[in-house]
């Protein structure tokens, strides 16, 4: 096993008879940040849906700490956090109501953190208002409060830092490189340069797409 | 860790399966409540099939108790029909539920608890407004028990095939009419049997028989559903 987390085999994946990626193979281990890069289209987010166990139009393999990810599915996705392309945010329901149903979903989560997480990602007040009344940052923000609920080995962010403010992004950078200090890993898209952080590699997709 | 989950008196929520459903029913059931314009639309609908239905044919009275046990089914399995396509549609939209199939938590257990709220909000109120609009029918007061008791062992069943039909057609643009391709076939034996009970209570008949079928069908869907739903709603994410 060697410590990999995630490890990828010759990963192939065709949308709309256009090759995104053909004998992408890589490995992620703990304390590893993976930024995922290429141009719009390249098929960023289809990498990172096939890695979460959402897509399933690829050949290739998958392992989960060295077993099959079909065969692993409830351990990894105990362990697995996805931030995708929608927030996953409920606008009829309050900040504080989402997160308790994110818990509901994730046993292992402790629901008395949600007030601190909130407060941490500049929601403070904020949680008895319905996310419909809220802006478009503060929405995505309410979703990323989830990263400081889950301390799940492996983080899958696509496109994190989406109309979020300066500071917020700073932050999020921050609890990235913590999250990295403490042995867990991250893949993610974004088209910022990620600032503090060290042991990041870059799967570029451009480089990959065929015909 | 290990004390918080062996003192009882912390607010943790209640992890186990149990804790799962009553929490997401609650948030069904609050989503629904804050939707309230969706909340009407199956009953307005109802009502309005069966106030213009006399209009159109005949308001004699003995005419329109004969057809009154077909038109009320069917009002009602339409009406069920019209609301099973929001089942899933926002929570697809909004990336909800990418989140519940990503989620360690076993997926029918939910499924099911969005498919109670469903009905609780559309088959349960056709079910107990379902006499009143008998009456402007002319339904004889001997099918009430009959009608009451099918639609209430009918409609779970409706809410729950429909279902399936709603998360394989979540992830096309325009599910509706598909919908009802899918799933109207499977809706009809519980419509025979649902007429069928109405109009053995108005004639005198005994009603076992067809409860008992509806039971069984109610018993079959609530066991296999949920896990069909599971499977087709994997599959729309897939795409």
């Amino acid at each position: 096993m060697s410590g990999a987390l995630l490890k990828v085999e010759k990963l192939f994946c065709e949308r709309d008879e256009r090759v995104l990626f053909d004998d992408l193979s890589f490995e992620i281990r703990s304390g590893e940040i993976v930024q995922v890069e290429g141009a719009n289209g390249s098929g960023k987010t289809t990498l990172l849906r096939i890695l979460s166990g959402l897509s399933r139009n690829y050949e290739g393999e998958i392992y989960w700490r060295g077993e099959p990810l079909a065969a692993v599915r409830e351990q990894f996705h105990r362990e697995l956090l996805y931030f995708g392309h929608q927030p996953g945010v409920k606008a009829l329901l309050t900040a504080e109501e989402n997160l308790h149903w994110y818990c509901a979903l994730h046993p292992a989560l402790d629901p008395a953190r949600i007030a601190q997480a909130l407060q941490q990602v500049g929601l403070e007040g904020f949680e008895d208002v319905a996310c419909h009344m809220l802006s478009a940052g503060q929405q995505r923000r309410v979703s990323l409060a989830r990263l400081y609920l889950n301390d799940a080995p492996l983080w899958i962010l696509d496109e994190p830092f989406t109309a979020i403010d300066k500071g917020g992004v700073a932050a999020q950078e921050a609890l990235i490189a913590r999250h990295v200090a403490a042995g867990g890993s991250v893949v993610l898209t974004t088209h910022q340069d990620l600032q503090g952080v060290e042991a990041l590699r870059r799967i570029n997709l451009d480089q990959q797409s065929g015909t | 860790m290990a004390d918080l989950s062996t003192n009882p008196a912390t607010v943790r929520p209640d992890p186990s399966l149990g804790g799962l459903f009553v929490a997401a029913l609650k948030r069904e059931l609050l989503l629904s409540l804050r939707r309230k314009s969706e909340l009407v639309n199956p009953l307005i609908f109802f009502l309005m099939v069966v106030t213009l239905f006399p209009l159109g044919v005949s308001p004699e009275p003995g005419f329109l108790a004969q057809l009154a046990p077909g038109v009320l089914w069917v009002a009602a399995l339409l009406a069920t029909l019209l609301s099973m396509d929001s089942l899933f549609r926002s929570d697809f939209d909004d990336g909800s539920l990418e989140q519940l199939l990503l989620s360690p938590q076993p997926l029918f257990v939910v499924v099911l608890a969005k498919v109670l709220a469903h009905w609780m909000l559309t088959g349960l109120v056709l079910t107990l407004v379902a006499p009143l609009i008998a009456v402007m029918l002319f339904l004889p007061a001997e099918g009430m028990p009959g009608l009451m008791l099918s639609l209430l062992l009918g409609t779970p069943t409706l809410s729950l095939v429909g279902a399936i039909g709603a998360a394989l057609t979540v992830g096309l643009r325009k599910g509706g009419v598909l919908i009802a391709l899918l799933v109207l076939p499977l809706y009809i034996p519980v419509l025979i049997f649902g007429t069928g009970a109405v109009q053995a209570a108005v004639t005198g008949l005994p009603l076992g028989g067809y409860l008992a079928l509806l039971g069984a069908l109610l018993a079959l869907g609530a066991t296999l559903a949920p896990l069909a739903i599971g499977a087709a709603l994997r599959i729309s994410v897939s795409g």
